[in-house]
């Protein structure tokens, strides 16, 4: 099977500190990490086991910055066997309809079987990329996606609905599937492999190559900070001070 | 005058809660703007949940068809996308939940008309669109202007506004069904129920719930441990699951367990908004965060902003002492 997996670089933000840069429009990224978005890597994960399992190619795919490069080097070791770079830099206003439509113009071209993005990216939390793409290239899609085995050409493919219910399709390939985290055990890179893969060339492709006016759909107006809701009464002291006040609420809520 | 559309949410002959609230925000919509709000119902046999959205719309339009019995995303893409063309309305809503994901972002790119996803506030401005996202992991609130269009699809998060009674009286209109089959390539078969585990964590008074502050498995004892202390069962938020460290049935969320314990302690979570939908209505809520702007503390009622491998050692022995 050919295989297409479409990875972000992402500022890894759910445990750190996030604040607002000067533009008003983004956030400060110089003390960020940045790695693949969650749900790519196990987008990754899934495309290698299946091509562990029928053969066949993947390619890595990512619209991003030169470091995106870092990021589609990492897919190349746990299994990838080529990479392109779309340069972000080169484009503006990347929603989710047009970063999709910018993977379109390269997609377009290769011959695949099955397309893999994570359901959704921790920085723009868009849900739309996997979507419009398959409509753009006029094949199935589903979201959400908590399984995929594929026998005698079918897909049988669970989405994960709200309240751990499961919706089972059949589907028919070539097919877009939105993948969402926990469907399998992202594989680590082995030292050997990410040296092999330091050495490999990576396509990047640009606005010379893509003959595409696109208008996008929306633009970020201003950044800030989400209104505090009721706030929490913080409890302040020593962690010994901290502990014996929480522990003096939960007895007096009749608890303990 | 203007149309704002509202897609029906329903599953198993249960209208989704998710509907009724985005119905309210219709409402204010066409209040505010000197419209009317018209309601999508794609089913079969849905005489009772019609009439139980007649006082929510001005005017409720019903497919009653057995392909749509079940939910498949496709068959509501090229009925809704028939319906729109017909109907030309300013909006369509639909919820940004596993049913509108799968046909929304799709739905508008073959209308070809200008989205966006995940809305938590709506605006009509100067005859366009201006809606608020939340990016970064919930961290950072967006300010988002939709291009110039005369037709907008938005998503619209759960739990953002909150559903209030209708008063209206909606002339209901069935339509013939735009679709009559699924297509080939993308076939419902089922839905297959949440597996069943040893623990019920809905039936607990005190939960308490590990997110990925906890770093590592090997860590997990000390929740444990802190949990057996209070009497509590332990619970988690979905990377924990995703790890595969607890069984699903211990996720707290929108894709997992609904929980209102007399107190839930939150550790190590930072309050991504699918598992605060599932403990916010929790008696008493206290997390324990290192982070001061964890958005788990606008729900808290306690916070305790420290390293959770400290208190939790010092929690659970003030905890020993007051039981003695």
């Amino acid at each position: 099977m050919d295989l297409i997996v479409c990875i972000k670089r992402v500022p890894q933000t759910a445990e750190a500190e996030v604040k607002i840069d000067s533009s008003g429009k983004d956030i400060v990224r110089d003390r960020l990490t940045f790695d693949m978005n969650e749900a790519d890597s196990y987008a990754l994960e899934a495309a290698i086991l299946l091509k562990e399992k029928f053969g066949g190619t993947i390619t890595a795919l990512s619209l991003g910055t030169a470091d995106a490069e870092d990021t589609l080097r990492i897919a190349l070791a746990k299994g990838a066997d080529s990479a392109i770079r779309i340069r972000a830099e080169e484009f503006v206003e990347l929603d989710g309809f047009k970063t999709a439509a910018l993977l379109k113009e390269v997609i377009k071209d290769i011959k695949f079987d099955a397309i893999f993005t994570g359901c959704m990216a921790t920085d723009d939390s868009y849900y739309q990329v996997g979507p419009v793409l398959a409509e753009l290239l006029r094949v199935g899609h589903a979201t959400l996606v908590s399984k995929v085995e594929v026998a005698d050409g079918k897909a049988q493919v669970n989405r994960e609905l709200e309240g751990g219910l499961i919706e089972h399709l059949e589907m028919s390939l070539p097919a877009v599937f939105a993948v969402q985290t926990g469907i399998n055990e992202p594989r680590y890179a082995s030292l050997i492999a990410i040296r092999r893969a330091a050495g490999k060339e990576i396509r990047v492709v640009g606005k010379e190559d893509i003959s595409l006016e696109l208008k996008s759909n929306s633009t970020l107006e201003e950044l800030f900070l989400p209104p505090v809701g009721k706030r929490a009464e913080i409890l302040s002291g020593s962690t010994d001070e901290i502990s014996a006040k929480a522990a003096t609420i939960i007895k007096e809520k009749g608890l303990i | 005058m203007a149309t704002i559309l509202a897609v029906i949410e329903h599953r198993q002959g249960v209208i989704r809660d998710i509907t009724f609230e985005l119905l309210t925000l219709g409402r204010k919509l066409v209040e505010k703007n000197n419209a009317q709000l018209t309601g999508v119902l794609l089913g079969h046999d849905t005489q009772s949940l019609a009439e139980s959205l007649r006082t929510h719309v001005h005017r409720l339009l019903v497919v009653d068809h057995e392909v749509f019995s079940d939910f498949n995303g496709e068959t509501y893409q090229q009925a809704l996308t028939a319906i729109i063309k017909k109907e030309n309305p300013f909006l369509t809503l639909v919820g940004n939940t596993a049913f509108g994901i799968d046909f929304c972002p799709s739905l508008a790119t073959q209308l070809g008309v200008p989205f966006t996803t995940d809305c938590i506030g709506v605006e009509m401005v100067d005859g366009r669109i201006r809606v608020t996202r939340q990016l970064y992991d919930g961290k950072m609130d967006a300010h988002v202007q939709l291009a110039e269009s005369s037709s907008y699809v938005l998503t619209v998060r759960s739990g953002i506004c909150p559903a209030e009674q209708g008063n209206l009286s909606a002339e209901i209109q069935k339509i013939e069904s735009p679709v009559v089959s699924q297509p080939d390539y993308k076939k419902f078969i089922e839905y297959i129920e949440a597996v069943v585990g040893d623990v019920d964590i809905t039936k607990a008074d005190v939960v308490v719930g590990v997110g990925r502050g906890i770093k590592e498995q090997a860590n997990l004892p000390l929740v444990e441990d802190f949990a057996k202390a209070i009497g509590g069962v332990v619970a988690c938020s979905r990377p924990i699951v995703d790890a595969n460290w607890l069984p699903k049935d211990r996720q707290v969320g929108s894709s997992g367990k609904t929980v209102k314990p007399k107190l839930y302690i939150a550790i190590g979570i930072s309050g991504a908004f699918q598992h605060i939908a599932g403990m916010k209505n929790s008696d008493t809520i206290i997390a324990i965060n290192k982070d001061s702007n964890a958005p788990i503390f606008n729900e808290a009622d306690y916070g305790i902003v420290d390293d959770l491998f400290k208190v939790l050692p010092a929690l659970k022995s003030k905890i020993l002492e007051i039981k003695k």
